[in-house]
């Protein structure tokens, strides 16, 4: 059977690249620290030595429209083009060109229509900055194949944050009994709390610094009955407009079926908190790269 | 009340660079030539498969033709959408980095919890 050799789950921060890429002399103060942050969570992936990658995100109105918009989409290509002329705009993200891995997406995409989820699927899909900011930061080589799972936290009504959680567990398990030799990574990226487009927007902290403490704490202790019991779609109002992506957390909570992360680290940003976990399912691997 | 029609505005300009300086120089302009050509397009359908029956509100029309995105966020229009296309649209009249950000969230300071739902 495939191992799940690593589950990373991470803010996507679309001013990372451009900010990482700034000389010393032009580079804003925090940019040393995040940069240390992110090569140090680079890391965490890299000593996993996985062969391919599932990673969820979410369109943020490209592809994905309001006159068909799916709940879950898996993609099943054999490439994806990556990033949109409005993220080259605003973000100076590059356009990339990711492979995809056909075999692990049919195979997702039979097993959760049979384990009860009634997942989309694009044949021809461009993913945006929620795929390809983990790209940038933890893989930047961009040297595996991926299977993209894309998730809607961005147009209502949405699923609630108990389907998250279940679909992140129904993908551990497909995963797990997919019969291959690969070692896959699991890569989902979400947000903690944040505002777009709303009184509260950028400021000097995450809109909601409480809100942030408590989640953090959540998914590094892998409390899922605790999230679970103060997180509903209502609440997520409360602490910034965008803080849906919040559920994207959940959802790899329960891919790590609610285990402690192995690995926790955040930064505290304007606009917004970066985090970072990983959990090691296979166990934690040595430096020399074999598992212990 | 067309939320979808407003959204679909601001997402069918914000992806095309020459709409979105065509809707920056004229705003009105603009509107009436897209709610008369493009409004009932259906994305993802050929030309020739239109509907007919999209249009805005007096009050949506008037907020998208006076660049008024305080009464488009008030409207629901989708937050995303209009912040995206206003950096692209006004970002470059600021000097200081985040100041035309930090001037659009001010501009809705009036507005608390909850705020306008976007549910289309």
């Amino acid at each position: 059977m495939a191992k799940i050799v690593a589950i990373l789950a991470t803010t996507h921060h679309p001013f990372y690249y451009k900010t990482s890429q700034l000389p010393p002399d032009e580079a804003p103060p925090f940019a040393a620290e995040w940069v240390r942050k992110v090569a140090a969570y680079r890391e965490t992936l890299t000593r996993a030595r996985p062969d391919l990658l599932v990673m969820i995100g979410s369109d943020h109105f490209h592809q994905l429209w309001l006159s068909n918009m799916p709940q879950f989409l898996v993609g099943k290509a054999p490439f994806y083009d990556a990033n949109y002329y409005n993220e080259e705009r605003e973000f100076g993200l590059p356009r990339l060109l990711l492979r995809g891995h056909e075999e692990l997406s049919s195979y997702i995409l039979r097993a959760g229509l049979d384990k009860g989820f009634d997942l989309a699927f694009s044949n021809e899909l461009r993913v945006d900055h929620s795929i390809t900011c983990p790209i940038f930061t933890v893989r930047p080589q961009n040297d595996l194949p991926i299977v993209p799972v894309y998730t809607n936290i961005f147009a209502p009504p949405l699923p609630r944050p108990e389907r998250f959680v279940a679909l992140g567990r129904a993908l551990r398990e497909m995963i797990d009994a997919w019969p291959s030799d690969l070692r896959v990574a699991v890569i989902g990226t979400g947000h903690l709390s944040l505002e777009l487009g709303g009184p509260r927007q950028f400021g000097p902290h995450g809109p909601d610094p409480e809100f942030d403490a408590r989640a953090v704490e959540w998914i590094a202790k892998g409390d899922l009955d605790g999230c679970l019991a103060e997180v509903t779609l209502d609440s997520l109002h409360a602490p910034g407009n965008a803080t849906h992506g919040f559920m994207d957390f959940m959802l790899m909570m329960g891919l790590a079926n609610g285990a402690r992360a192995d690995y926790a680290d955040n930064l505290d940003l304007f606009h917004t908190m970066e985090a970072y976990f990983t959990w090691y399912p296979d166990g934690v691997p040595t430096p020399e790269g074999a598992s212990a | 009340m067309s939320k979808y029609l407003v959204n679909k505005f601001l997402f069918t300009v914000d992806r095309d660079p020459d709409l979105v300086e065509r809707y920056r120089s004229d705003p009105a302009g603009t509107v009436a030539w897209w709610e008369a050509e493009c409004a009932n397009e259906i994305l993802g359908c050929p030309g020739l498969e239109k509907s007919t029956w999209l249009s805005f509100s007096g009050e949506e029309r008037r907020a998208l033709a006076e660049h008024d995105h305080v009464a488009l966020f008030g409207l629901g229009a989708h937050p995303f959408l209009t912040l995206t296309l206003w950096i692209a649209m006004f970002e470059r009249d600021h000097t200081e980095p985040l100041a035309m950000q930090l001037d659009y969230g001010a501009r809705l300071a009036h507005y608390s919890l909850p705020y306008p739902d976007i549910s289309t």
